[in-house]
């Protein structure tokens, strides 16, 4: 009788210090429940089959990566809802200067970056400088880009070399280049929020701006920081998507929805949109989630709008699996 | 003599300092949208007769409510990004319901403004007792209600919208004296707005609502029923949704991304109007020309000629130009 109480303080004591995020749970429940239904209405692969187990990550590869850079962002009290376009001009972009030939593939990755870090250095200094409301500011320049994009591209354009189409298919033994990519880029994420003074500095910016500037923070150069990050974030995720297809066309940005299914992969993770709160292992479980349902739902043949009618309402009982609790009102 | 002499130019300054007071008061967007109309008019002289600029008015109109509705959320520190999917589903559903027989066009609209009440609910419910912040409540609220408004059609537009039904939004009132033609829809968008300015600037509720916006806690710790006023302001702006769907409907045909990108023009439109994200401050008035300052950005786009991508770019510069100048202009008067 002491024995299991004590063990079970043990455990408690374990947990508190890895310090999960509470949405793991609600993606095993989610997992575990699209398993059974998988074995009863459908062939019941998911449990059996590794190749699909695989693909539910490499499903989540694309939202994944521009995800944890949109957590930086949302660390920082800030929003990008620019993320889409800035996917989409990565697309057409690299795969217009790749020309499907292999030595331009190092220019049309320098060329992307750029764009990248124009965008998000554009977008924090509206917001920082101009004091723009973050919202607004990246829905004015999501709305540039694609002015820009439809004006030069309407079509797929150009393709991409099949050397670089190693990024989205190839695998390192048993497993996927974009898995070890998504991993590595959340652990980037993780190391930067968590070990760094930069980390420190955001969460400081996004809990407070005021205080932190009164402690002697640049706080403006903390917030463009963050969303040139999160800007090279999505042109990864667009390099990631034109590996896929062999060619970028102008809509797979606002196709995917990356703009807001990345915020809301965040805050189902458990980072707060007012800022200064959260990590990149709760956005990750957020991005599983999502391709979890994706596969459940194919593997059920499921109506496409019903899947849309679906995963409006996960989301929000994803993050309703742990706010309900929650003293503190909402807004 | 020479006092007098010395006075008077001081005197003069008083009087245009003023002035001078006066006009800096009055908010920014009323420079920028009569900027932009007063262009508008040069360039075209549709915009200059009266029957020209009551058709931009019932145009603007439906924009205009749903910027109210909008409002009334973003002042309590919400947003509510489920309008653009609740029009198309009130176009779509319509189409449906109706199938050509103008008799059921009260049904049709009856049934819309109940489907608009119950999401609303769920919007305020989430919000309220799932403690689940709004732009992910209202982000499921979107994906839901477009899913399933499709899911209900079948994937594809069904049905006619009867005339009866898209007079509300394309209809006028003949023979008015003054103006001539007067919109239906312009007096239904006076009509809420009056109705909204009473309830927003000049009712204990419309207090709470800022209340709520500036300090939850605070609010909470005076009496304020914070859950409450929450769930009513998502129902104002569903219903207001609806109705700004109905009016919507009536100008172009039944198509499912109607409602498309509402939700982000319309904050767009209350932001211009002064409105701060995050809550405690909003007019209804500078709301309502804000949305007019939107649709004559539009506009104004239009008879230039640019090709659609060149209008998308061009409205962004102008909506971040427009936010930043409104920003600047009320930072000074602190």
């Amino acid at each position: 009788m002491t024995t299991t109480s004590i063990s079970e303080n043990r455990f408690k004591r374990f947990m508190r210090h890895v310090n999960i995020p509470p949405v793991y749970y609600f993606l095993v429940v989610i997992f575990l429940g699209g398993g059974i239904l998988d074995q009863i209405f459908s062939d019941g692969q998911i449990f059996t089959n590794q190749a699909i187990l695989l693909n539910i990550i490499v499903r989540s590869v694309a939202l994944g990566i521009v995800a944890v850079g949109q957590t930086l962002v949302i660390v920082g009290a800030s929003i990008d809802l620019s993320v889409a376009y800035t996917i989409s001009i990565t697309a057409v972009m690299s795969s217009y200067i790749m020309q499907g030939k292999t030595e331009n593939v190092p220019l049309a990755i320098l060329v992307v970056f750029g764009i990248g870090i124009l965008i998000g250095l554009t977008n924090g200094l509206i917001i920082t400088k101009l004091k723009i409301n973050s919202f607004i500011a990246t829905l004015g320049t999501s709305l540039i880009i694609k002015g820009i994009i439809n004006a030069t591209f309407s079509n797929y354009t150009g393709s991409v070399p099949k050397s670089f189409q190693f990024f989205g298919y190839s695998t390192i033994g048993p497993i996927p280049v974009a898995i070890i990519v998504l991993i590595l880029v959340v652990f980037a994420g993780w190391f930067l929020l968590n070990r760094t003074k930069f980390g420190a500095h955001l969460y400081g910016v996004g809990g407070n701006v005021e205080v932190g500037r009164l402690s002697g923070l640049r706080t403006d150069r903390v917030v463009i920081g963050a969303h040139i990050l999160c800007s090279m974030s999505a042109v990864l995720t667009g390099l990631f998507l034109v590996s896929r297809l062999q060619s970028g066309a102008p809509w797979v940005g606002p196709d995917g929805l990356y703009d807001l299914e990345s915020i809301a992969t965040s805050v189902v993770g458990g980072t707060a949109l007012a800022g200064g709160k959260g990590g990149v292992w709760g956005t990750l479980a957020g991005v599983l989630i999502f391709g979890v349902l994706d596969t459940v739902f194919n593997q059920l043949g499921m109506n496409p709008y019903l899947k849309t009618v679906l995963r409006g309402a996960i989301i929000v009982l994803a993050v309703a699996s742990y706010t309900y609790r929650s003293k503190k009102e909402a807004a | 003599m020479t006092t007098t002499t010395l006075k008077q130019p001081s005197k003069i300054l008083k009087i245009l300092k003023a002035i001078w007071n006066g006009i800096r008061r009055i908010p920014a967007v009323y420079f920028i949208f009569f900027g932009i109309f007063i262009v508008l008019g040069l360039l075209s002289p549709t915009y200059q007769s009266t029957a020209g600029i009551m058709a931009f008015l019932r145009r603007t109109s439906p924009l205009a409510i749903l910027a109210i509705g909008e409002m009334i959320v973003l002042s309590t520190g919400g947003y509510d990004l489920s309008i653009g999917s609740i029009v198309t589903m009130v176009v779509l559903g319509s189409s449906l319901l109706l199938n050509n027989d103008p008799t059921m066009m009260p049904t049709a609209i009856w049934t819309m403004l109940a489907l608009g009440l119950l999401i609303g609910l769920v919007n305020g419910f989430v919000v309220s007792y799932l403690k689940i912040p709004s732009f992910i409540a209202t982000l499921g609220m979107m994906l839901l209600v477009k899913g399933g408004a499709l899911y209900w059609v079948g994937g594809a537009p069904r049905g006619y919208l009867t005339e009866n039904w898209r007079a509300f939004g394309r209809g006028y009132f003949e023979n008015v004296p003054l103006v001539d033609r007067f919109p239906y829809a312009l007096a239904i968008l006076l009509i809420l707005a009056l109705v909204t300015y009473f309830i927003y600037h000049r009712s204990n509720f419309g207090k709470q609502i800022l209340a709520i916006g500036d300090n939850v806690r605070a609010s909470q710790l005076s009496g304020v029923r914070v859950r409450l006023v929450r769930m009513i302001a998502f129902v104002i702006s569903s219903l207001f949704a609806v109705i700004g769907g109905i009016m919507i409907g009536g100008f172009g045909g039944v198509n499912v991304t109607i409602g498309e990108g509402l939700e982000m023009q319309t904050i767009a439109a209350c932001v211009v109007g002064g409105v701060l994200l995050g809550g405690g401050k909003g007019s209804v008035m500078n709301v309502v020309f804000g949305a007019f300052t939107m649709e004559a950005i539009f506009n104004l786009l239009n008879l230039l000629g640019l090709p659609k991508p060149y209008k998308d770019a061009v409205q962004g510069l102008i909506i971040i130009a427009a936010v930043a100048y409104v920003a600047l202009s009320t930072r000074k008067k602190k």
